[in-house]
């Protein structure tokens, strides 16, 4: 099944979730968040999100806790780096891979 | 009616007659008075259109890129270094898919700097896939112009009209102006399968991902791969297509051609000079002359350089003993690009078939230098002896 009947000759996307493409496979780091030093985690009130409001791609959720979207994240670490408290560590990808093998 | 004007203004009137949308260039030499003459017709109101002026021809080929993107039927011209200057924007209109029409009033490119007329600027675009159509004489200008936008809005992909400078562009000479409702007849108005609406608003030529991918709609969108596939097989298509547009414009203006080469004299000719624009109607003097003398020779011209006429070409040529082509533009390092194109095809058409014609590449007039006749007839009658040079001789050079 390839793209021989598809509507258009050309590039063309609409607003909507991943109408770029899955860009999440671009990521070779992965943010991953420690609860325990996520404030609105340890206070467990809607508080800071400062990793939502930076969030370039906007796959960071507003909840406690955060969640990210790995399907579009992009892994640029914007997030980790704008955290207040540290509690995003950018990983690598490849350790995951690893996880998932075992 | 038939008019005499230079050949910048039967560009012109071509597209006022094709009631151009939108028109956006920046002057330079030879392009300039076609320009001029548009700027007119829209400022005096002849022409309902939007002329933009602007800053720089890859501004230029910008506005005409928006604009058909927006359904306008757009226009835009250059010439020499203002084409090279557009040269990212032009990759980019043919793999928008947007129908623009563009004239090139071929001019030698710098260094070292020179405004004369020879063909480097749109041969070196050959490869951005748009297609190339040469003119030789002012009726082909305005005609092309007429039957580029339907061929552009029928494949959605862009056309350069290209004709020579100075020689076609600044001379006078009778033609005929069509009449606008042949014209309306001829060319609907533009109706893209897509124009930009704020009501569905949609990214055009995002990034584009090497794999194809699940659009929104959960269908199976192309990568970049199908997307430049499509573009190539719709030029290949493009050859039948282009044959289309001739009947139709023959059957509503009565003026009949062959769409992809112009043949004169060639049919029992042993030898044919092969060319592109105003030099192949030089050629045909040279033909004349060496018929005189008793030399089975004829000149074909090549009008659509992309897409390839290939077949047409090899099957024109079978049988003859050999080939002449005559460029004013040289593929640097190598030799002339229409020689090596047309000697592909005839390996593609004819080998095998025991008649492949020998080749001969002669380089002309690079930047303006004068082409005499008397100089090209007696290139031609030497080349007819034997094949001169494995490698382009360049004629009148005086090293």
């Amino acid at each position: 099944m390839g793209t021989r009947n598809y509507r258009r000759k050309t590039s063309h996307s609409e607003h909507g979730p991943g109408d770029g493409g899955r860009t999440g496979s671009w990521r070779v780091e992965r943010p991953v968040l420690d609860q325990n030093l996520c404030t609105p985690c340890k206070r467990n009130k809607e508080s800071c999100f400062i990793c939502w409001l930076f969030c370039p791609e906007v796959v960071i959720s507003r909840t406690i806790p955060p969640a990210f979207n790995l399907e579009y994240c992009k892994g640029c670490g914007i997030c980790a780096e704008e955290c207040p408290t540290k509690a995003i560590t950018m990983v690598d990808e490849a350790k995951f891979s690893e996880e998932e093998k075992e | 009616m038939h008019i005499i004007e230079n050949g910048n203004v039967a560009a012109a009137l071509g597209v006022k007659l094709c009631r151009a949308n939108v028109i956006a260039a920046y002057p330079i030499t030879p392009q300039t008075p076609l320009t001029e003459r548009l700027s007119e017709y829209v400022e005096s109101g002849e022409m309902k259109a939007e002329y933009i002026p602007v800053e720089s021809e890859h501004s230029a080929l910008a506005v005409c890129i928006a604009a058909s993107s927006a359904g306008a039927r757009t226009f835009t011209a250059t010439s020499a270094n203002g084409l090279l200057y557009m040269h990212e924007q032009v990759q980019w209109a043919s793999g928008a898919r947007l129908p623009i029409v563009m004239c090139v009033v071929n001019r030698a490119v710098g260094a070292p700097w020179n405004v004369w007329n020879d063909q480097q600027d749109s041969i070196s675009q050959r490869d951005t896939g748009w297609i190339q159509i040469y003119c030789s004489d002012h009726q082909q200008i305005i005609d092309t112009v007429i039957k580029a936008y339907w061929l552009a809005e029928k494949v959605s992909i862009p056309i350069m009209v290209c004709y020579d400078g100075y020689i076609l562009s600044h001379t006078y000479m009778p033609f005929d102006l069509p009449d606008q409702e042949k014209v309306d007849a001829f060319l609907p108005p533009f109706k893209p399968e897509y124009a930009l609406n704020p009501d569905q608003p949609a990214n055009l030529n995002t990034v584009t991902l090497p794999d194809v991918r699940t659009d929104i709609h959960g269908e199976l969108a192309h990568g970049y791969m199908e997307i430049r596939y499509l573009l190539q097989e719709d030029l290949r298509t493009t050859i039948t297509a282009a044959a289309e547009a001739e009947k139709r414009f023959a059957d509503i203006f009565g003026r009949v051609s062959d769409p992809h080469i112009e043949p004169y004299r060639c049919d029992d000719a042993d030898f044919v000079a092969v060319g592109m624009g105003s030099l192949t109607y030089q050629l045909r003097v040279c033909v004349d002359a060496l018929r005189n003398e008793g030399f089975r020779v004829g000149v074909m011209g090549v009008r659509y350089y992309r897409p390839f006429p290939d077949e047409a070409i090899a099957q024109a040529m079978k049988g003859k003993q050999g080939i002449i082509v005559f460029e004013k533009a040289l593929s640097y390092g190598y030799e002339g690009a229409l020689a090596s194109d047309l000697k592909s095809a005839l390996y593609e058409h004819l080998a095998g078939t025991g008649s492949l014609p020998a080749v001969q590449n002669f380089i002309a007039g690079i930047g303006g230098r004068e082409i005499r006749t008397e100089d090209l007839t007696n290139t031609f009658r030497a080349a007819l002896q034997s094949r001169i040079s494995k490698e382009p001789l360049w004629i009148g050079l005086k090293l």
